[in-house]
């Protein structure tokens, strides 16, 4: 996509907007029948969904089993907890620095491969950190999981906030949110992020411009694991335990399919349309019937096929067509007038 | 001293050679044409100059350095630019966009990822200079893919003048291109020659034999004849063989 009038701010109406809508969450979302914990899922799953989206959407890069990264983190979380300190900032640090640590350890085998090759490999990894995970019992709890991680209260120096309450536990993650999301949005339209969407159009061409294309692949790569250890981490101090599904083919998928719906690959908040659309399903439809993944399912299949481009997507085009409209109205008018 | 040379170039894809012996001296400023026929190994040779294709035996040396073994990114970085005969461009960014990736200073500061492009004028400054001497600045502001041929070809030549080369390397630049195309590709490579030097693969051979100052004829994954134009025009073996139809 050619970049957008508003890529040169750092903060631009559109988060706002969405920022004030989140921030109005706990206020309302008892109202309508849900529960504080969803909106604390959302963000979560959506910090770590823009962190694979940079993967998938912006370098073009098919990672299918980034739930590794996502649970590294979350193990790191509850073992620096155990065994380093137990401090907020050195967990969550800790979190991204592991998930970070095992990007670069796999991006190093996966960088110079592209492809069907490259997306084999990252499922290869992914298997191998969840079979850690199950097998290193004496480290990661096995199947039961690392159990009994706690909230450390988020410590500012001159004040510290409790996390143990899930409206504050919301806010606190409100808040790395909104800090990823324009971090991620100045990326996005930076040199780096540009090269980056080059390398998705043509690995060839951007290597025959002159850039080392297998170290921007593996910067990239380790960039967004590191964030999605992070969600890892957050999502271990929510769920108050680690397990090993979240590292699961299966869990990979997920991250996937949410990307892919939202409309990842055509918008910046495309991945989190997925992820609310995904988790909204699945309180909304899942309190219906058992079977709510099958009807997700025919949904993304449907999308695939139909509209590819996903739910951003559309609503992008319709919004295209509704502004070629007017302009076609507008010279309408102004030829009748001058005629 | 020649700008880029070549020397006993030697290429194999399993058991099949595709370039034997492949001498080749380009001096700084020259446009030099190759030719020959379909798979006579041009745009292997191509390759291996870009570093696409690593040879299996043999010297490319641009101003005395033997760049034979180094990566694609490297070379170009040396200054070695390269159109494709299957157009590579970015298609979703647009005619600016492409060109601008393309410059040494966007380059530089490829791993910036603090200053939004947006908010840098010196690219768009920068980019819209070269697209002005294609003739393509109205079309800035158009995604690549929707262009017409014959600018998406313009459009190529573009991204690789912006790269500052040393040497430009065209593969087939008339390919899928009108007379009126080809006509005005060759103005522009007119006003280019001198100033960069240019090693041009074309099948067109009054296009080729009009700009070119020497040209090679590469059969057999050798070259079997070199000369000027002129030269060529007199040589035997190009008056035998279909080339020297159109010559």
């Amino acid at each position: 996509m050619p970049a957008r009038p508003d890529a040169g701010r750092l903060v631009t109406p559109a988060m706002i907007g969405l920022w004030l809508v989140l921030a109005s969450v706990p206020l309302w979302i008892g109202k309508v029948g849900l529960y504080p914990y969803i909106g604390v899922e959302i963000l979560i799953w959506s910090i770590y969904a823009l962190a694979f989206n940079l993967v998938l959407g912006t370098a073009g890069l098919p990672s299918f089993g980034h739930g590794a990264y996502f649970g590294v983190g979350a193990y790191a979380f509850g073992l620096a907890q155990f065994h380093l300190a137990y401090n907020l900032w050195i967990c969550l640090g800790v979190a991204l620095m592991t998930a970070g640590l095992a990007g670069l350890i796999v991006g190093l085998f996966i960088s110079h491969r592209r492809g069907i090759y490259f997306a084999f490999l990252t499922i290869a990894f992914g298997q191998i950190f969840w079979t850690i995970a199950i097998k290193a019992y004496g480290i990661t709890g096995g199947e039961d999981g690392l159990l009994r991680i706690a909230r450390p209260p988020a410590d500012l120096g001159i004040v510290a906030f409790d996390l143990r309450d899930n409206v504050a536990l919301y806010y606190f993650v409100l808040a790395l949110f909104v800090v990823v999301v324009v971090a991620l949005w100045r990326l996005v339209h930076s040199p780096y992020g540009r090269v980056l969407s080059a390398i998705r159009q043509s690995e060839t061409r951007a290597a025959h411009l002159g850039y080392p294309v297998w170290l921007y692949k593996l910067s990239v790569f380790v960039l967004s694991s590191a964030l999605s250890g992070l969600a890892g981490g957050l999502f271990a101090m929510a769920q108050l335990s680690a397990f090993p599904d979240v590292m699961s083919l299966n869990q990979s998928g997920l991250i996937v399919m949410m990307t892919l719906i939202g409309g990842g690959l055509v918008s910046f908040w495309g991945p989190v349309v997925g992820v609310v659309v995904f988790l909204a399903a699945r309180d909304l439809i899942g309190a219906v019937t058992n079977a709510w993944m099958l009807y997700f399912g025919l949904l993304f299949m449907a999308l695939v096929l139909f509209r590819p481009e996903g739910i951003a997507g559309m609503v992008k085009s319709v919004l295209e067509r509704r502004a070629l409209r007017a302009q076609g109205g507008a010279a309408l008018r102004l030829l009748f007038r001058s005629g | 001293m020649a700008l880029i040379e070549a020397e006993g170039v030697h290429v194999r894809f399993g058991d099949r050679v595709v370039l034997e012996q492949i001498d080749l001296s380009v001096p700084e400023g020259e446009l030099h044409g190759i030719m020959g026929p379909n798979g006579a190994g041009k745009t292997t040779f191509f390759n291996v100059l870009t570093g696409r294709v690593r040879p299996s035996r043999g010297r490319v040396r641009l101003d005395g350095e033997d760049v034979a073994r180094l990566s694609p990114h490297a070379i170009a970085k040396k200054g070695v630019a390269r159109s494709f005969q299957i157009m590579t461009l970015f298609d979703e960014f647009t005619a600016r966009e492409n060109v601008m990736v393309a410059l040494p200073s966007f380059r530089a500061r490829g791993f910036d990822a603090r200053r939004a492009v947006a908010n840098d004028a010196t690219f768009a400054r920068e980019a819209d200079e070269v697209l002005a001497s294609v003739g393509l600045i109205e079309k800035r502001a158009v995604t690549a893919k929707q262009l017409p041929y014959g600018e998406r070809r313009a459009l190529e030549i573009a991204v690789a003048l912006a790269q500052r080369p040393r040497v430009l390397c065209l593969d087939e630049p008339t390919s899928g291109l009108g007379s009126d195309g080809t006509q005005r590709l060759a103005e522009l490579i007119g006003r280019l020659k001198g100033n960069v030097t240019i090693v041009a693969v074309e099948h067109d051979m009054s296009f080729l034999f009009s700009l070119s100052d020497r040209i090679s004829v590469i059969q057999w994954g050798q070259v079997v004849a070199r000369g000027t134009p002129r030269e060529l025009q007199e040589n035997e073996w190009v008056k035998r063989s279909n080339l020297g139809r159109f010559a």
